[in-house]
């Protein structure tokens, strides 16, 4: 019921409207298509010099009130560049932007049709020309030499002693596989991917692949540089990593790297952010299916003290694709880092992952 | 005032060429029957008109299919009983679903960016205004421009059965990436729904190269007696550079499709590689994901230019028509398109920088991004000097030339963040891409697009739209489409991802429910003022304020010189000769010098 009252009421707004515009019609019809114009000029003249304070006011306003939304600190050192660049970029494209809308606007409103004016020939003038072709040429090129700087750096090659993780994107979520105490990544393959116990495709015969072991969560240590190789198991996603600032696809077939080193604790962000469900969040970016906007795995940024007992209490998939026979000699693996945290430095002193 | 009339009223007007009266049948030999003259007619006005009309119905319902989704976006949680009755089970419970939301986020794009942008910008005033302002009698071929607008009507049919099949229409995204878009497995949309996107697509491909070769042979070749290429106003030298894209590029988007079509009915590998979906792997080894996107961004990118270069053209006819001053920098305007049309094939990448590219590379595309802000910095600096010191006339085309400025701008400069590839990995596929896109390419060339409907409008039915109407539509469209897109920056900064059904579940990103359920209030309002501008258009074909005079706002190009309501060939007589530029206003004291006028003897002195 409410619902065609909404309509009836749309519909008679629209109405008036148009019997409001069709009496304005006759009315300017009746004192003359030039004196209609003049005063319509008049009105859209003022209109436009509102719309340029309201709107200036409104971007300071609209920036007030959002800038607490998006978390200003960026939590891995590749993103305070990325941070940085961003600024930069901001003051140079913010100065434009507030000089030529005041222009657009200001000259809108001053050069308004008034009787008796004329207009100024002015067809063209090489030097203003190439003035304005210069200037946001050294703008862009100084943008240009900024910009690559951090390029490069941020898709330089990751540390030597940089740990390394392995993300899987599948329809619709993340599969984490950690490489285990001897530092380094199992061979796979597509086709032995089981979904009951071996989501990635492990290939068993493999001695590598003995103590690489699945996680839930991704757990990093802070200050550490951290290398993910990053694939897929079906179509395309993206490891979004919105408070490292950091992104890379997850191509099937493609296997593609990004490092980044976190600085910031989970634990430390939750007080910076004054909210104690604070968490890392790993997001789907690029549009994969229906499951998309539910793809998500979560960060957890931790000390290493804190790290090592965690990765301590993981069991290899090995073990959980092996149960009763295998049990024997996958305990071992399970169990032999919790008994050695000193060994744990060796663990996680990676070389590159060979798939 | 009868047909007889007017033309006699603009001999009186325009009598510095006299008619031959001997060539009065000549606009009435040509008419037929309704399905000859309205139907398939051969008349570029005509073809025009339903560019422009299919370009609206499509735009009502990709502009629908945002409200829909917004709704979702905007009241997560509420539900609307309304839309299971026209959405059935796609709406369960007046929730949509999320394959629901999916397929209307893709149709939005596909039917906006192709069909209305594309076909509806580009076909409607290529068409018009080619042969009206080079002075021709037509295209160069009338019946090739049939068949490309009874393409496009092909392609529209396609795409709107595939709204209504079982397994709903193509849900991918408009840029259909592979393996998702290959698989009907991975999904729904990707099952009968893509073939039909994919046909769809392909017979469109068909109609832009039919056009496209057109509008370019009709400019090199028709130009009247003395309309020399440096004469032509900047709209035809925008379609002329929009022709040239479209041709350059269309074929290589057709070649990405025609081997998807392949990977998904005839066994090929070209995108898929090692896939594991629906629970077993698949037997497709060595194909690569990524080539797809190559084929698809050689056209996407130039896609965009094909959207704003024609919008680009027009702004600068009705900036310089309505301020009573001559555009700023012909030369620098033409070059500052020639040079985007060049650095719009090389920049394709940048949509990339985060699927793995290599680096270096990458770094190349950055400079060209980059580069391209150069010419766009150009045009703009030349609209506003085309502005300083008029004497404007806010008619409703001003008023939206003034706003897709304004848009351009703002749109613009969020080019050079995400251009820049550092900049671009936390911005990648964000709100913030969200916002640029739309308001650079989306609403600035909406404004472009009404701007020229309301200042051609009078060429093309003989009557004008209703003013108040238009300055409402224009108020609220300009403010509203700040009020929705500028937010979505803050969105992006914060990481937010395009093309979520749900935040509501995310830690990072809840914070912004509020803003969204304020968006999708807007949306609703403004999508309300653009029904009103559809109203005024279709009102105003029939019942509109008559045009009493060929050139009702004083302006030099040819399209004024001929009747009000021209027949097929244009001019009654001889085409008028063209002797200046078509920005001869305010010169030596005349408001307004037409281009059929020759010389003045001073004037040949300075040496023009």
């Amino acid at each position: 019921m409410s619902g065609y009252l909404a309509v009836l009421v749309v519909v008679l707004i629209f109405v008036v409207i148009f019997q409001i515009a069709k009496a304005s019609e006759y009315v300017s019809i009746l004192k003359g298509e030039k004196k209609a114009r003049q005063q319509t000029n008049r009105v859209n003249g003022f209109l436009l010099i509102i719309f340029l304070i309201l709107g200036l006011i409104g971007v300071y306003y609209c920036n007030d009130i959002l800038k607490g939304k998006i978390v200003m600190e960026a939590a891995s050192v590749q993103g305070k560049g990325i941070d940085s660049m961003i600024m930069t970029t901001l003051i140079i494209t913010g100065i434009v932007f507030v000089i030529t809308q005041i222009l657009l606007f200001w000259f809108a409103f001053k050069y308004q049709e008034k009787e008796g004016r004329q207009a100024f020939y002015f067809p063209h003038n090489n030097k203003l020309e190439l003035i304005w072709t210069v200037i946001p040429a050294i703008a862009l090129t100084i943008l240009v030499a900024f910009g690559l700087r951090h390029w490069f750096r941020i898709t330089s090659e990751a540390p030597k002693d940089a740990m390394v993780v392995e993300i899987t994107g599948k329809q619709f979520n993340w599969l984490i596989r950690y490489p285990g105490k001897d530092g380094q990544l199992g061979r796979k393959f597509f086709k032995n991917i089981n979904d009951a116990n071996n989501p990635v495709g492990q290939d068993w015969e493999d001695q590598l692949n003995k103590d690489d072991y699945m996680a839930t969560e991704m757990h990093l240590v802070v200050n550490k540089p951290v290398k993910l190789i990053i694939g897929s198991r079906d179509v395309i996603h993206d490891v979004g990593l919105s408070h490292f600032r950091m992104k890379m696809d997850a191509v099937p077939g493609i296997p593609t790297t990004l490092w980044f080193t976190p600085t910031i604790t989970t634990a430390d962000m939750k007080k910076k952010t004054d909210n104690p469900d604070f968490v890392y969040e790993i997001s789907c970016d690029q549009m994969c299916g229906s499951g998309h906007y539910s793809m998500k795995a979560n960060i957890v940024v931790e000390t290493q003290a804190e790290y090592d007992a965690w990765a301590a209490k993981q069991v290899a998939q090995y073990a959980v694709a092996h149960p009763a026979p295998a049990a024997a000699p996958a305990t071992p693996t399970a169990e032999a880092p919790a008994a050695d945290t000193a060994h744990q430095e060796k663990v996680v002193a990676v070389n590159d992952a060979k798939h | 005032m009868s047909n007889e009339a007017t033309l006699h009223s603009q001999e009186v007007i325009h009598g510095a060429h006299a008619h031959d009266h001997d060539h009065d049948g000549h606009d009435h030999h040509h008419e037929g029957n309704f399905i000859s003259k309205y139907v398939f007619s051969l008349d570029h006005k005509t073809i025009a008109k339903q560019f422009l009309i299919t370009g609206i119905i499509w735009a009502i319902i990709g502009a629908f299919f945002s409200v829909l989704f917004r709704l979702q976006l905007g009241f997560p949680d509420a539900t609307f009983p309304w839309l299971e009755s026209i959405l059935g089970h796609w709406a369960k419970g007046g929730r949509i679903t999320p394959e629901a939301y999916y397929a209307l986020v893709t149709m939005h794009g596909t039917i906006l960016v192709f069909f209305v942008l594309t076909a509806g910008l580009s076909g409607t005033f290529s068409n018009l205004l080619i042969p009206l302002q080079v002075g021709a009698r037509d295209m160069a071929s009338p019946l090739m421009n049939c068949m490309s607008y009874w393409a496009f009507f092909l392609a529209s049919v396609v795409m709107m059965s595939s709204l209504f099949v079982q397994t709903g229409p193509a849900s991918g995204g408009w840029t259909a990436y592979p393996p998702l878009s290959a698989l009907g497995d991975a999904s729904i949309g990707s099952k009968i729904g893509m073939d039909l996107w994919l046909i769809s697509m392909a017979l469109f491909v068909v109609s832009q190269l039919l056009g496209g070769l057109n509008y370019i042979s009709t400019i090199l070749n028709m130009r009247t007696k003395g309309m020399t290429m440096t004469k032509m106003p900047l709209t035809i030298w925008s379609f002329f550079f929009t022709a040239v894209l479209g041709v350059l590029s269309f074929p290589v988007l057709l070649s990405g499709f025609i081997l998807l079509l392949f990977d998904r009915h005839a066994g090929t590998s070209f995108y898929l590689s090692e896939l594991f979906v629906a629970g077993k792997a698949l037997p497709n080894e060595g194909g690569s994901a990524i080539l797809y996107q190559h084929l698809f961004w050689f056209l996407g990118h130039p896609e965009v230019y094909i959207i704003i270069l024609p919008a680009m053209g027009m702004v600068s006819e009705i900036l310089a028509v309505n301020s009573r001053k001559p555009i700023f920098g012909y030369l620098a305007m033409v070059g500052s398109m020639f040079a985007i049309v060049i650095l719009a094939f090389l920049v394709w990448a940048h949509h990339m920088f985060v699927t793995g590219l290599n680096p270096f590379l990458g770094a190349f595309f950055v400079l060209l991004t980059l580069l391209i802000a150069v010419p766009s910095a150009i045009k703009v600096f030349n609209w506003l000097t085309t502005i300083w010191k008029g004497n404007l006339r806010f008619t409703p085309g001003m008023l939206f030339s003034i706003g897709f400025v304004s848009t351009f701008i703002s749109g613009g400069l969020t080019g050079i963040w995400l251009g820049n590839s550092s900049i671009d990995i936390h911005l990648h596929d964000t709100y913030f891409v969200i916002a640029h896109f739309h308001i650079v390419m989306g609403v600035s060339a909406f404004f472009g697009t009404f701007a020229g409907v309301y200042h051609w409008f009078p060429k093309m039915f003989g009557r004008y739209l209703n003013n108040t109407i238009a300055y409402i539509h224009f108020w609220i469209t300009l403010i509203g489409a700040y009020l929705i897109f500028w937010p979505m920056h803050y969105e992006g900064m914060a990481g937010m991802p395009r093309r979520y059904y749900d935040y509501s579940s995310w830690e990072s990103f809840k914070q912004f429910t509020e803003l969204n359920h304020f968006i999708s209030v807007v949306v609703i309002l403004v999508f309300a003022a653009q029904l009103m501008f559809v109203f005024n258009f279709f009102y105003s074909i029939f019942k509109g304020r008559k045009v009493t005079t060929t050139n009702p706002w004083s302006s030099t190009t040819l399209e004024w010189t001929t009747p009000i309501n021209p027949g097929h060939g244009n001019w009654i007589g001889e085409i008028p000769e063209v002797y200046r530029w078509p920005y001869d206003y305010s010169k030596n004291g005349k408001d307004f010098i037409p281009q059929t006028v020759p010389l003045s003897p001073e004037e040949e002195k300075e040496g023009h």
